[in-house]
């Protein structure tokens, strides 16, 4: 990808993480890494939101609350996991209350491994995340047209 | 008399990193009763001491809270150390003080940026976490990591901070120092700062005490408690220390507490590197805490008195781990605070207690 199509927004839910991938979450958009810089803003209305980054794992108590964001999104949106716990569950993966990876609830289209995940894996996550909502868009163009045709 | 609306508050809140859901019952603009909801990062870790031995679970402890990271796994070493009766060398005593000041000093710059955004002031938000990116990079230099440090074991600490490293870790904290003291100028001074914290959101002495608040919470309304006081482990050594209080009791008295906590910790960072014995950093630790044999530990975390228990069972396994969390003890403080409060002010509330959930949950 040689430019970014779009400035992405993202949101971002805490599901079960220790705070650990919150703060790398937040450093990211702060001057030490800036984020910024790829047009990233951080909004807290799921409906102003391109990308959703998701910390921590799913529980029965939190896997609502990340359906409901992710229900209240815009097409085409994207799902970045940040840290091992969204990946799969992570160091709390055999806890009685952690049922998995947030793919456990909605699709995921970026992994960002690491405990706790560095602000490099998560800029790296949301540029690539950026050529993911290029072709959704382009999909949703194409069954727009075809659905006029 | 009007009619009471309830206002749900989180869990998805800009405001919060973390998932915290209130629902604030409001009478026109004040809120009249907050009813917290929490469960919503709980993973029950706790039990996970019956399938990690003692020596893993330290790796787990840390992971209890990414904030205070370093403090629950020194806190969950001391514990165990107790337990097992094993002496600590006085280096890695040292070391432990230094790092677990450090992450005060990133944890408070964390909170003080977090209270600039609640209040909408994105710059100064910005420029808090600009100085605290400065001590993440101590931290990855000493130890590898940026929040999880995975440096304690138990019986001392697994790596060494050498003479040139020390010496530019003093070099580091004067430059932090220096630039702090802007920010402290005007997150104490600032008119538009101090419209948002002064008399808001008050607690009485009496109240603290009676809703057994702890940390700068409690020590903004005048309750002079702070764990290092005892001398415990290598702060024994201080020369000299007394907890910071203030007497308003207000927000404005919180976020003053904080500031002043951040130079305090770097005093004792320097005063500790200064006179920091040479020495072993570990003993080997062998053998397994005796059946029914029971420990228990206080530390101040950034957050206030954290407590912990363990109980042995003979193997190298724990048969039961318990710790008591600041924020735990602080949420009944915080929802006395916020009846009566103004529903603008609500933000900035919940903020100066600093709320750390996943601490609270586990």
């Amino acid at each position: 990808m040689a430019f970014a199509s779009k400035s992405p927004w993202v949101i971002h839910y805490d599901g079960s993480s220790c705070n650990g991938c919150d703060i790398e979450v937040l450093a990211t958009l702060c001057p030490g890494f800036d984020g910024e810089r790829f047009g990233v803003i951080n909004t807290g209305n799921p409906k102003h939101a391109d990308i959703f980054l998701v910390t921590g794992s799913i529980n029965e108590q939190n896997i609502e609350v990340v359906r409901q964001i992710y229900d209240q999104m815009v097409e085409p949106k994207v799902v970045v996991a940040c840290g091992i716990c969204a990946c799969t569950g992570g160091i709390f993966h055999d806890c009685y209350n952690v049922l998995g990876g947030v793919d456990k609830a909605i699709p995921v289209d970026v992994y960002a491994p690491g405990c706790a995940v560095r602000p490099e894996a998560l800029i790296d996550a949301i540029v690539k995340g950026i050529a993911v909502l290029d072709e959704k868009s382009a999909a949703l163009e194409k069954k727009k047209k075809e659905g006029v045709a | 008399m009007s009619k009471a609306t309830i206002i749900p508050f989180g869990p998805q809140h800009p405001v919060l990193p973390e998932p915290l859901h209130l629902d604030l019952v409001v009478e026109d603009e004040t809120v009249v009763e907050a009813i917290p909801q929490i469960g919503f990062v709980h993973r029950g870790l706790e039990k996970l001491v019956e399938t990690r031995d003692y020596n893993q679970f330290i790796y787990v402890a840390e992971r209890i809270c990414g904030i205070c990271a370093f403090g629950h796994s020194l806190g969950y070493a001391e514990t165990v150390e107790s337990l097992m009766g094993v002496e600590v060398p006085k280096r890695a005593e040292y070391l432990r003080v230094i790092w677990h000041e450090l992450s005060r000093v990133h944890s408070h710059l964390l909170w003080l940026g977090l209270a600039a955004d609640a209040f909408g002031f994105e710059s100064l938000f910005m420029h808090c976490w600009r100085l605290r990116e400065r001590i993440l990079d101590i931290f990855e230099k000493t130890t590898g990591g940026r929040v999880i440090l995975s440096v304690v074991s138990v019986g001392g600490v697994n790596r060494d901070i050498n003479a040139s490293q020390m010496d530019e870790i003093i070099h580091t904290l004067e430059g932090i120092e220096h630039d702090y003291h802007e920010i402290m100028q005007v997150m104490l001074n600032d008119g538009s700062v101090k419209n948002r914290t002064v008399g808001v959101g008050y607690i009485s002495h009496e109240s603290a005490l009676d809703l057994c608040m702890v940390g700068p919470f409690a020590r903004a309304s005048n309750v002079a408690y702070d764990v290092r006081m005892f001398g415990h482990g290598g702060y024994g050594e201080l020369s000299d220390f007394q907890p910071l209080c203030a007497t308003e009791g207000d927000c404005y008295a919180r976020v003053k507490v904080r500031c002043e906590e951040v130079l305090q910790s770097i005093a004792i960072i320097k005063e500790m590197a200064a006179k920091i014995p040479a020495g072993d950093i570990a003993v080997p630790v062998k053998g397994s805490p005796a059946a029914g044999a029971e420990a228990a530990n206080v530390l101040e975390q950034p957050r206030g008195e954290c407590y912990y228990y363990a109980r042995g069972n003979g193997t190298k396994y724990l048969d039961r781990m318990r710790m008591r969390t600041p924020t735990s003890q602080n949420l009944a403080g915080m929802v006395s605070v916020l009846e009566g409060c103004d529903l603008a002010d609500v933000n900035m509330i919940i903020l100066t207690i600093d709320p750390c959930i996943s601490c609270t949950e586990r």
